[in-house]
This record gives structure tokens, C-alpha cells and sequence, in this order.
């Protein structure tokens, strides 16, 4: 398409608006973190890195990031298994139903965060709570494993999908058993696009607030429900916005993994 | 194969098992099936039908225990009270007004990252729309609070033309939204219209057209599929939100907030208002099925 000379101009410049809308904010954040002023006024007074080395000795914030590096592993672990299986399932075998399946998957980040959250609390609370079992972080990895599944199990199926089941019966064809053409063939194929998966579910994990706020037991303070508590309480405000600024930083490390993982599981969405 | 046997009892278990596997696919099948199967089927879809069924309950006004008695007296509410219906369309209207929002700005920026920008460049900033999807969710809902808030960057910026920001509200909800949900929509455009092929687009150059209607007859009906499925996060996304109209809201309501202060003292309602939401999601989905835009989700 011939564009004229004032449309392409145009179109650069609502381009760099977008970026510009998008960036600001997330620039804002990193500012923000070395304001030596408790309110966020603009511009700052001036800058600082106190706040730092106050919020790296918060212990409600260390101890937050701990529980919530927990969850994350716990559900990613749940999600891995889970939804391995399934894509395996999907993916290799034709059995009634299974158009059914690939959807229910789905089902757990395609609702609302709240419907899928109380939903979870009460049925928590009636299962569970006559056995003596209250709400905790096992309850809270339940319910994010919940919704981790569907990242596992789409990058896996896209993996199989694309490698022919052949490999594998040519490896059996050569003696192996299917277990050694699992862990000599079909694994080392797949291997990436678990290490994806997995790291989908657990930044997923990590930043979930809403199903996370029902099924945490008393004490059980994830990063994103300690951001939230402390987010209005001016004195809390520097070493809030000093994780929010560790935050916007981290977020690179998926992007820089995940394009080395594989170019098409970076454009997977991570919903 | 006789070294096997004789040598280890244990790995001839193990080869065993695998051949007995290997001529039952359907016990293979089964051993996959069977956990995830239970954990979505018993635990998450069986959690769903308890609440859903228990919006048919209602709740003892003096106790505030469940009463487990069938009725649609919360359907009703819903529908008479002029508040809910108030909130439903306010929730409705906000996702419609992001997810408007966010098509027009997607729009521009997909359409030079896609065919504008050199093709050298355009990896990179996919990367670029990529990145902030990555960034906290709640991280990016307080940049906003610090803009929106007094004094703040928004302000700042507006004072010099005499005007203040929008503060918290509705505006600054929708404006929020719109922020959060963004990269949903330009990824999808951006792909549709990287894979436009040029041809076409010469072949409409060759009759005649120029680049405006070219992109009328042309480049947009060909995009709009991929619109619809990035709005189908934008809006699903935006109707089910309680957390950013609670730190951006104000004293707006969502009914995501109805929902959520319902909880504690009347479950039945809740539930019957968290049905709403879902419906509504559903019926877009089907709406939006029938212009074949779930495909290229």
C-alpha cells in the first residue's frame, strides 16, 4: 500500500503516542522509587536511594515475596504434571469429547477472576474445613494451579502438534520401550516448551491478586495482596513503590527468556 | 532382550509394563486423562455448579445463614432493583468504551509496527508491546493511581492549558482499563496485518483506489477478525475487574464490586450477581463466534 508522505508521518507519530502511553507509566514507577517524598506529587523534590535500602530490609515485604515464590513454585509444579498430561492426551490420542476438554481448560482464566475465586473459597470452605483442613497456601496453589494449567497445556500441544508421533514410533521401532522413546525422544522435544510453559505459570502465579485474596488463609500475604494492603497507607508508600519499581524491572526477564526459549511461545499470550 | 530379563528383574518389570502399555492405548489414555480430568471436572467446574446453584438460595436477613431453599427471589432483585441494573449497564458500557479505546489506539501502532516500521525493527517491537504484559498487574494499576492522584503526573501536565486530571473515578477506571488491556489488542492486529499480502493491496492500487479506500475495502475488513478476538480480552477482562475500580474508582461500582461486598453477608446474591458477568462474557463469545474471530485467537 502507497502511503502518502503525511499519512506515514501520522502513523509515526501515533505509533510513538502508543509507545509513549505505554512506557510512561512504567517509567513513572521507576522514578518514583527515588522520591525522598512520601507523596507522588510531580516532579519529585528530588532524588534518592534510601528507599531502596529501607525496602530491602521491610520484613513484610520479604516475607511476602517468600510466600509468593512458594505458591508459585507449588502451582507451577501441579500445573506442570497436569497439563502435560493433558496436552499428551490432546495431542496423541482421538477420543470422544476431547474438543469439550481443550475448552474446560480454558475455562479457569476465561471467567472472571472473582467467579472462579469465590466459587473456589466456598467450596474450600465446605469440603475442607470439616476435615480440619482451614485455608492456607496449600489452598492458594490449588487455586493457581487452577488456572496455570491451560499455559502448560497450550505450549505443550503446540509442541506436539508440530513434531510428528512418528519420531517416536521409530524409536520403538528400533527396540525402545516407551518409556526409553519418552525420555530419549519425545522429552527432549518438548523440553523447551515446558520450560516456557513453566514460566508462564509461574509469572501468572506470581501476580495473581483475585483468586489469590480467596483461597489465602489468615497470614498467608502473597507479593500482589501485600502491594494491595500497603498501596494506601502513605507511610507504606517509598517501599511500595520501591517493588513496584523491582516489578516493572523483573518483567524483561520472561520477555529475554522466552525469546530464547523459542520465538513462538514469546507471542503465546500469557492470559 | 535376554540380558534384560536375566540381569534385572526390575528393569524386565519395567519393560513389561511398557509393552502391556504400549497394545492398550486406551489404558494409556486413561493414565493421561484421569488427573486433570478430575482436578477441572471435580474440584473447578464442581465448585462452579455449587455456587451457581447456590444463587438459587437465599439468605436469612437476621442471621445471615444460607438458606438452602429454591428460589429466584435473587434473579428477581436483580432485575427490579434499579441500582443492579444501573451497575450492570455500567460495567457493560465501561468494557464496551475500553475495549473501543483500546482498538483506536491499537489501530495506529499495529499499523507501523506490522507495515510502517523497517523490517529490521519490527521484532524488537513486538518485544516492545510484549514487555509491559509482564509488568505486575497491580504495578501498573498504581502508575496510574500516582498519575491520577493529586498533584500527580496527570496534573502536572495539564496545568500548564489550565486544566486538572481526571482524579479517580469513572474516567480514570476506563482510562486504566484501557492501559492494562492494550498489548491484548495490538498483538492480534499486528499479526493480521503483517500477514496482509502485499498483492492485494496492489492489486486495489492497480483498480484505481487510493490509499483510503484501500484500506475501507481492503486492509480493514481483513483486520476486523483479528479486532474482535483481541476484544474479546479487552472486554472480558475489563467486565470482570474489581481491583482497579477499587484503587482508581472512587466510589464507582463495577459489578465486580457488587459481587465482592456481597460475599461475607449474602453468598446467594453474590453469586446470582457473579452470574451476570459470566452470561454476558458467554453471550459475546457467541456473538463474536459467528464472525469467526475465535479461530485466530
Amino acid at each position: 500500500m502507497h502511503l502518502s508522505r503525511t499519512a506515514r508521518i501520522a502513523l509515526r507519530i501515533g505509533a510513538g503516542l502508543g509507545f509513549a502511553v505505554i512506557y510512561v507509566p512504567l517509567l513513572l514507577v521507576l522514578v518514583n522509587s527515588l522520591n525522598p517524598d512520601r507523596s507522588a506529587s510531580w516532579p519529585p523534590p528530588g532524588l534518592t536511594g534510601h528507599w531502596w535500602s529501607v525496602a530491602v530490609h521491610d520484613s513484610g515485604a520479604r516475607a511476602a515475596v517468600w510466600v509468593s515464590v512458594k505458591a508459585g513454585l507449588g502451582a507451577t509444579a501441579v500445573a506442570l504434571v497436569l497439563g502435560t498430561l493433558f496436552a499428551f492426551a490432546v495431542a496423541r490420542h482421538r477420543f470422544f469429547g476431547r474438543d469439550t476438554v481443550s475448552f474446560i481448560v480454558v475455562l479457569p482464566i476465561a471467567l472472571p477472576g472473582i467467579v472462579t475465586g469465590i466459587a473456589l473459597n466456598s467450596a474450600f470452605s465446605t469440603v475442607l474445613r470439616p476435615l480440619g483442613v482451614g485455608l492456607g497456601l496449600f489452598t492458594v496453589i490449588v487455586g493457581h494451579a487452577t488456572f496455570c494449567i491451560v499455559v502448560v497445556f497450550n505450549n505443550v500441544v503446540a509442541r506436539l502438534r508440530r513434531t510428528a508421533a512418528s519420531y517416536e514410533e521409530a524409536a520403538m521401532d528400533l527396540g525402545a520401550s516407551t518409556f526409553r522413546a519418552f525420555a530419549d525422544v519425545t522429552f527432549p522435544l518438548v523440553r523447551s516448551a515446558l520450560l516456557a510453559g513453566a514460566l508462564l505459570a509461574f509469572a501468572l502465579s506470581f501476580d495473581e491478586i483475585v483468586v489469590t485474596t480467596f483461597t489465602a488463609g489468615p497470614g498467608i500475604e502473597t507479593l500482589p495482596i501485600w502491594i494491595f494492603t500497603n498501596m494506601t497507607r502513605p507511610q507504606q508508600a517509598p517501599v511500595v513503590n520501591v517493588v513496584a519499581a523491582v516489578l516493572v524491572l523483573l518483567s524483561v526477564v520472561p520477555i529475554y527468556v522466552a525469546q530464547r526459549l523459542s520465538a513462538d511461545t514469546a507471542t503465546s499470550s500469557r492470559v | 532382550m535376554t540380558t534384560d530379563v536375566t540381569t534385572a528383574a526390575g528393569r524386565g518389570t519395567v519393560r513389561r509394563l511398557a509393552g502391556s502399555l504400549h497394545r492398550r492405548p486406551r489404558l494409556r489414555l486413561a493414565l493421561l486423562l484421569t488427573a486433570p480430568l478430575l482436578w477441572l471436572t471435580v474440584l473447578y467446574l464442581g465448585s462452579l455448579a455449587v455456587l451457581f446453584v447456590s444463587a438459587f438460595w437465599t439468605t436469612d436477613s437476621f442471621t445471615s445463614q444460607v438458606v438452602k431453599v429454591w428460589s429466584t427471589d435473587n434473579f428477581h432483585e436483580l432485575l427490579t432493583t434499579p441500582v443492579f441494573r444501573q451497575v450492570v449497564l455500567r460495567s457493560v458500557g465501561v468494557a464496551l468504551a475500553v475495549t473501543v479505546l483500546c482498538a483506536l489506539i491499537a489501530f495506529p501502532v499495529a499499523f507501523y509496527t506490522a507495515r510502517v516500521a523497517r523490517p529490521r525493527w519490527r521484532p524488537l517491537l513486538v518485544v516492545a508491546i510484549l514487555t509491559p504484559l509482564w509488568a505486575s498487574y497491580l504495578v501498573k494499576v498504581y502508575a496510574w493511581r500516582l498519575i491520577l492522584s493529586e498533584g500527580g503526573l496527570a496534573d502536572w501536565a495539564l496545568a500548564p492549558f489550565g486544566l486538572s486530571g481526571p482524579g479517580f473515578g469513572l474516567a480514570a477506571t476506563v482510562l486504566t482499563l484501557t492501559y492494562l488491556w492494550l498489548p491484548y489488542m495490538i498483538l492480534p492486529i499486528h499479526t493480521a496485518l503483517e500477514q496482509l499480502p502485499d498483492n492485494l493491496l496492489d492489486a486495489s492500487a492497480d483498480l484505481g483506489a487510493r490509499a483510503g479506500r484501500t484500506f475501507r475495502s481492503v486492509v480493514l475488513p481483513m483486520v476486523l477478525p483479528s479486532v474482535a478476538a483481541g476484544s474479546v480480552f479487552t472486554f472480558s477482562l475489563s467486565l470482570g475487574d474489581y481491583i482497579t475500580v477499587q484503587i482508581v474508582g472512587g466510589k464507582t461500582q463495577l459489578v465486580g464490586n457488587l459481587v465482592y461486598s456481597n460475599i461475607e453477608l449474602n453468598l446467594p446474591m453474590a453469586a446470582a450477581l457473579g452470574l451476570v458477568p459470566v452470561l454476558v462474557i458467554v453471550l459475546y463469545l457467541l456473538a463474536i463466534r459467528r464472525t469467526g474471530a475465535l479461530n485466530s485467537l
